[in-house]
C-alpha cells in the first residue's frame, strides 16, 4: 500500500552521512540508485523526509555533477517549513540550483518576503543570502522595500547582509536606488568595521563601473581613508579612489597624503602596502612625493625572497612603466634576474618589463639577449619572447627600428629557432616591410633566399607561413636577387610537396615572376652573347643580372618546365591552374628563345608577350589601409541596401547568417565557397533541394556578378596576392600611399630608410563597447538621488558638524548635462573583465563640464 | 549579469582533482562547472611550492594555496588584491580548523553542509562580508543551537 511504503521510506531513509559513506565505497551505480531513492523520498509529504532527501540531492549536485533542477518545486516546499533546519536546507538548495530559467521562481517571492520580514534574524539572513545569489529582475523589484527596511535594521548582522544584497538588487532593478541609496550612504558613517567593509565593498563595485556618479561621495570616502584601521576596508577605499582620482585629478593631490601615511607605517600589512603602491602607480603617479615613496617601497617587494612579493613587485612596475620608466630602469637588475626565475609567471612579468625598456638605441642589444633566452627556454616562453619582440618592433609602423637590414635578418633568425610558432606574424611583417621600406628589399631578398633554399625548413609546418612570405618576396623583388636561377630552383624543389597547396600556389607564381624577369633581361640585352655573362654581379643596385646567355636562360626555362610538368595533374585546382598557366606561357615563347640568339628581331610575338607580362608585374604593391574599403566612393545611383535586401531574400535558405563570419560588419562580403559548402550540407538534409537553390544562385550571380568576390581567399591575403584577377575594374584603386619623410638621426651612420605609413593608421578601428541601458538608468538614478541628498544634507551638516569647507555644492544642471553628454560619448573604460579595457581606462573621454567636487578636496 | 563580482567561485580540491567543496557566485551550466574544476585543478596541481600563489585563469585570476592534501582556490578579478585574498583563504582554513580540530579532508567530506554554512557567513554574493574569526565562530554556535 502506498502509505505503508511511504512510512517505510521515512523510517529507513538513508541520511546524508549514509549517502556519503556509501559513495566512498562505489560510485556511479550507487549514485543512480541513490537518485531513485531520493526521487521517491522527496515526493513524500513529511517535511523532514523531504528535506533530508533534498539535502542529499544538493550534495550530489554540488560534488558529483548530478542535475537537481527537477526538484525545484520540492525546494519551495521545504523552504516553507517553520523549522529552521528545513529552511536552511531549502534555501541552500534554491541558492544552488535556481536560475533565471527556473519555472517555479515566482513561487518563492512570497516566501522570501515572509522570511525577510521575520523577527528571527537568522531566517532573515537565510532569505538575504538566497536573494543575493539568485535574485532576478522580478524578485529585485518586488522585494526592494523589504531590503530597504533591513538596511536600517537594528541588528548589525542583518544590515550587513542587506548591504551585500543591495548590489545585486541595484543591478537587476535600478529604480531600487531611489529607495535604498540614502540608507546605503548613511551606513558609510557606521563605526562597525564589518558593516563599513560591506558598504565600501558595494561602492567599490559601483564606482568601478561608473565613477563619475559617485564623485560627490568623495568626502565620506576620504574620512574612511584617514580614520579606518581595518585593512580590508582600506584596501577597498583605495580602489575607489583609484577610480575617482583618474577622472578628477584634484582628488589625487588630496588623497596622496593619507596614502603616504599608510605606506610609512611601521607594521603595515603587505596587502595594504601593495594596494597603496598600486593606487599610487595607477592613479596618483603625478604626485611626486607619493610616487617616490612608492618606488622605494616596491623595491622592498622586489628584493624579498617570497616569490609572491617578488612577482607583485614586478607586476606593479609594469603598471608604472608607461609614464615613469625611470622606476623600472632603477630596478633593471631585479628584472633581468627575474628572467631566469623558474616560475613562468615571474618570467613573463620580467619579459614585459624588459620590453617596456626597449627603445631605438638598445633594441638590437636587448633583442640579442632575448633571442639567447629564447633558444634556451621551453616552447611556451620561447614563443612569448619572440612574440613580444615582434610586437614591440612593429609598433607604430616599426617606429623603433632604425636598421631594417638588421631587423629583417632577425626575422629570418627567428624562423630558425626550433620552437618558433609565430610563423603568421613573421610572415606578415616580412611582407609588410617589403611593401613599406624600399631600402630593405635587398636584405629581404637575401634572407628569403636563405630560407627558400633550405630543404629542412619545409618539413616544419610552423614555418610554412614564413616560407610563403619568403617565396612571395623573392618573386616580387626578384630584381634584387643575385641568382634568379637559384631562386626558381628552390621554389620548385621536390620537397615543396610538403607545403600546403595554397602556399605551393604562391611558390609557383613567384617562379613565374622570376621567369618573366629573366626572360625580360634576356630579350632586352643588346650585345651578342658570345661569352657567358656573369650571373653573379658585384654591384648592389637593383639590376643585378647583366644578362642571360642562351644557355643559362634555356636551362632556366627547362628547369621550370620540368618542375611544373609534374604539377599539372595535381588535384588542387589552384596549383594545377597556375602550373598550367606558366607551362602555357613557356610553350608560347620557348621556340623564340633560340631564335633570339641568331636574330636581333625585337618585334617577335614572344618579345611582345614578355614585355606585356613585365608590365603587369611592374606596378609597385604598397600597403593597404584597413579603412580603404570604406573610402571607395559609391557610384552614382547605387542603392546598396535595397539591392542587398533582395539578395538576402533569395539566398535566405542557402546562406548562413552574416554575423558568423569573421569579416567586419562594415564590409559586405560574400564567399561563394561558403555557399557551395552549404549547398552540399543541405543536400543531405530535409531542406529544399540544393539544385533549386544553386540554380537560383547562378541566376543571381549572372545578374549581380559585381557583388561577388572572385577569389575564395579571405581578405587578408589580398595584400599579397594583389595580382589576383580582380573583376572590379569599375572601382577606383584601393591602395592609398602617403609617404612620410624622415629626418636622419645625427649619430647614426646609415640614415633610417623611408617607411611608408598610411594616413589613418593601419589598426582596424576598435568598436566602442555597447553601452547597456541598465547602466545608464542606474547612473541616472544615482545622480538624481545624490542631488536630492546633497540639498538635504547641507542643512544637517551645518547643524551637526563644524568642519571647514564642507559644503556640497552639487550643481543640478551640471550633473544632468554631464550625464546627457555621457550618453553621447560613452567612454570605453568600463570594467569588462578583459585586459584591453585596462589600457583604455587611462584615456577616458573628459566631459567639458565636470561634476562639481566638494570644496573639501580643493 | 553586468556585475563584476569580486569572487566568482571557490573550490576545494584534493590532489587527485576530486572536488570537496564548490561554491559558484556566477551562473554556470553543469558542464561548464566540470570544465572549470578540471582546468583549475590542472593549473594548480603542477605548480611548484616555490612558485607564486596566483595564476591567470581565462580572463580572471585564481589565487590558491595548498594545505596538506587540499587545494583551496579562489577565482577573482584580474585587478583584485592577491595578498588580501591569500589572507582570506588562510582565515577560512583557520576557522575550519577551529570547528573540526585539525581539520582533514574527511571532515570536510562528511560535514559538507556545515562547511557551506561557514562559507556563507564568510562570503555573500561573491563579496567578502566578514573578516573577523571570532564573529564567524560566534555566529556558527548560534546557528547550531537552532538546529
Amino acid at each position: 500500500m502506498a502509505s505503508s511504503n511511504s512510512l517505510m521510506d521515512s523510517l529507513f531513509q538513508r541520511s546524508l552521512e549514509d549517502l556519503i559513506k556509501g559513495l566512498r565505497l562505489g560510485e556511479s551505480t550507487f549514485i543512480s540508485r541513490s537518485l531513485e531513492e531520493i526521487r521517491r523520498e522527496i515526493k513524500l509529504t513529511d517535511l523532514s523526509t523531504k528535506s533530508v532527501a533534498l539535502q542529499k540531492l544538493s550534495y550530489l549536485a554540488a560534488l558529483h555533477g548530478v542535475d537537481m533542477t527537477w526538484a525545484a518545486f520540492h525546494a519551495v516546499e521545504v523552504v516553507s517549513s517553520s523549522r529552521f533546519a528545513h529552511k536552511r536546507i531549502g534555501y541552500h538548495a534554491i541558492a544552488q540550483s535556481f536560475s533565471d530559467q527556473t519555472p517555479v521562481m515566482l513561487l518563492i517571492t512570497n516566501q522570501l518576503r515572509k522570511d525577510l520580514n521575520s523577527s528571527n534574524e537568522h531566517e532573515v539572513s537565510l532569505a538575504l543570502e538566497c536573494l543575493a545569489r539568485i535574485g532576478t529582475d522580478d524578485l529585485a523589484r518586488d522585494l526592494t522595500s523589504e531590503v530597504f527596511t533591513l538596511l536600517g535594521s537594528s541588528k548589525a548582522l542583518v544590515r550587513k547582509k542587506a548591504i551585500g544584497v543591495v548590489l545585486r538588487v541595484f543591478d537587476k532593478y535600478p529604480d531600487a536606488v531611489k529607495v535604498c541609496f540614502k540608507r546605503l550612504v548613511e551606513n558609510l558613517e557606521s563605526s562597525d568595521p564589518q558593516l563599513l567593509s560591506a558598504v565600501v565593498g558595494v561602492f567599490c563595485e559601483l564606482t568601478a563601473k561608473d565613477p563619475r556618479s559617485y564623485l560627490p561621495l568623495a568626502p565620506e570616502f576620504y574620512k574612511i581613508l584617514v580614520d579606518s584601521r581595518n585593512n580590508w576596508v582600506l584596501i577597498k577605499v583605495l580602489k575607489i579612489f583609484a577610480k575617482l582620482a583618474s577622472i578628477e585629478p584634484r582628488l589625487a593631490k588630496k588623497v596622496a597624503d593619507p596614502v603616504c601615511e599608510h605606506m610609512r607605517k611601521q607594521n603595515v600589512g603587505k596587502s595594504l602596502l601593495f594596494e597603496c603602491i598600486r593606487t599610487v602607480f595607477s592613479s596618483l603617479s603625478n604626485q611626486e612625493v607619493a610616487l617616490k615613496l612608492a618606488v622605494v617601497k616596491i623595491r622592498e617587494f622586489l628584493m624579498d625572497d617570497d616569490p609572491n612579493l617578488k612577482y607583485l613587485g614586478l607586476h606593479a612596475l609594469s603598471i608604472v612603466a608607461p609614464k615613469h620608466l625611470w622606476a623600472v630602469l632603477e630596478n633593471k637588475e631585479a628584472v633581468v634576474k627575474a628572467m631566469s626565475d623558474e616560475d613562468p609567471n615571474v618570467k613573463l612579468e620580467a619579459l614585459h618589463l624588459l620590453m617596456a625598456m626597449v627603445n631605438e638605441d638598445n633594441v638590437t642589444e636587448i633583442s640579442r639577449i632575448l633571442m639567447n633566452y629564447a633558444l634556451k627556454s621551453d616552447p611556451l616562453f620561447c614563443n612569448e619572447i619572440i612574440g613580444s619582440i615582434l610586437v614591440a618592433c612593429s609598433r607604430d609602423s616599426y617606429e623603433i627600428i632604425v636598421d631594417f637590414d638588421w631587423y629583417v635578418s632577425l626575422l629570418g633568425e627567428m624562423a630558425r629557432v626550433p620552437h618558433c610558432q609565430r610563423g603568421k606574424e613573421i610572415e606578415h611583417q616580412l611582407i609588410d616591410i617589403g611593401t613599406r621600406v624600399k631600402d630593405a628589399k635587398l636584405e629581404l631578398v637575401r634572407v628569403s633566399r636563405a630560407l627558400l633554399i633550405d630543404p629542412a625548413l619545409l618539413g616544419n609546418q610552423f614555418l610554412h607561413p614564413i616560407l610563403s612570405a619568403a617565396a612571395w618576396a623573392s618573386g616580387e623583388y626578384v630584381e634584387f636577387s643575385k641568382s634568379p636561377y637559384e631562386i626558381a630552383e628552390a621554389l620548385l624543389q621536390p620537397r615543396t610537396c610538403l607545403l600546403p597547396d595554397s602556399i605551393r600556389a604562391i611558390y609557383i607564381y613567384s617562379a613565374f615572376k622570376v621567369l618573366v624577369f629573366s626572360l625580360g633581361a634576356y630579350f632586352s640585352s643588346q650585345e651578342p652573347t658570345s661569352s657567358p655573362l656573369a650571373q653573379e654581379s658585384t654591384s648592389s643596385g637593383p639590376s643585378m643580372v647583366n644578362g642571360f646567355t642562351y644557355n643559362s636562360i634555356s636551362s632556366l626555362v627547362n628547369m621550370i618546365e620540368l618542375g611544373l610538368c609534374s604539377l599539372s595533374g595535381t588535384i588542387d585546382v589552384e596549383v594545377q591552374e597556375r602550373a598550367k598557366n606558366v607551362l602555357g606561357f613557356i610553350g608560347m615563347i620557348k621556340h623564340e628563345i633560340a631564335e633570339k640568339a641568331t636574330s636581333q628581331n625585337s618585334e617577335t610575338e614572344a618579345h611582345r608577350a614578355i614585355a606585356f607580362m613585365e608590365d603587369v608585374f611592374s606596378e609597385e604593391l604598397g600597403p593597404v589601409s584597413s579603412t580603404a574599403q570604406e573610402k571607395v566612393p559609391l557610384p552614382e545611383g547605387l542603392d546598396l541596401n535595397e539591392n542587398l535586401e533582395g539578395l538576402q531574400e533569395i539566398c535566405r535558405e542557402v546562406l548562413e547568417p552574416m554575423a558568423e563570419s569573421d569579416y567586419s560588419s562594415d564590409k559586405v562580403s560574400f564567399s561563394v565557397a561558403k555557399l557551395r559548402i552549404r549547398d552540399q550540407e543541405e543536400a543531405s538534409s530535409s531542406l529544399p533541394p540544393p539544385l533549386e537553390s544553386s540554380s537560383l544562385l547562378a541566376e543571381h550571380r549572372k545578374r549581380h556578378g559585381l557583388y561577388y568576390l572572385s577569389s575564395q581567399k579571405s581578405d587578408d591575403h589580398n595584400d599579397r596576392d594583389g595580382n589576383d584577377n580582380n573583376t572590379s575594374n569599375e572601382y577606383p584603386p584601393a591602395n592609398e600611399i602617403s609617404v612620410d619623410s624622415f629626418k636622419p638621426k645625427k649619430k647614426i651612420s646609415k640614415p633610417r630608410p623611408v617607411v611608408v605609413k598610411l594616413d589613418e593608421g593601419d589598426e582596424p578601428k576598435r568598436k566602442p563597447d555597447a553601452s547597456s541601458s541598465n547602466d545608464e538608468s542606474l547612473s541616472r538614478a544615482i545622480q538624481t538621488a545624490l542631488m536630492g541628498k546633497g540639498k538635504g544634507k547641507e542643512k544637517e551638516k551645518e547643524k551637526e558638524r563644524v568642519k571647514e569647507n564642507h559644503e556640497m555644492n552639487v550643481d543640478t544642471e551640471n550633473i544632468e548635462q554631464s550625464s546627457r553628454r555621457e550618453k553621447k560619448n560613452k567612454k570605453n573604460g568600463e570594467r569588462s573583465g578583459k585586459r584591453s579595457s585596462r589600457r583604455q581606462r587611462g584615456k577616458e573621454a573628459s566631459v567639458t563640464k565636470p561634476v562639481e567636487v566638494p570644496d573639501l578636496l580643493l | 549579469s553586468n556585475l563584476s563580482l569580486q569572487i566568482r567561485f571557490i573550490l576545494l580540491q584534493n590532489r587527485q582533482g576530486k572536488t570537496r567543496l564548490a561554491k559558484y557566485y556566477v551562473p554556470l551550466e553543469e558542464s561548464e562547472k566540470h570544465k572549470v574544476e578540471y582546468e583549475v585543478h590542472r593549473l594548480v596541481v603542477n605548480r611548484d611550492s616555490k612558485f607564486t600563489n596566483f595564476v591567470e585563469f581565462r580572463t580572471h585570476k585564481v589565487i590558491y594555496r595548498r594545505y596538506a592534501g587540499l587545494f583551496f582556490s579562489l577565482c577573482v578579478d584580474i585587478t583584485d588584491n592577491e595578498l588580501a585574498y591569500l589572507e582570506c583563504i588562510h582565515l577560512f582554513v583557520e576557522i575550519l580548523d577551529h570547528f573540526f580540530s585539525n581539520v582533514c579532508e574527511l571532515d570536510l567530506v562528511f560535514n559538507f553542509h556545515k562547511v557551506y554554512l561557514i562559507l556563507d557567513e564568510f562570503i555573500l554574493a561573491g563579496e567578502l562580508q566578514e573578516t573577523s574569526k571570532r564573529a564567524i565562530i560566534e555566529r556558527m554556535s548560534e546557528l547550531e543551537k537552532l538546529e
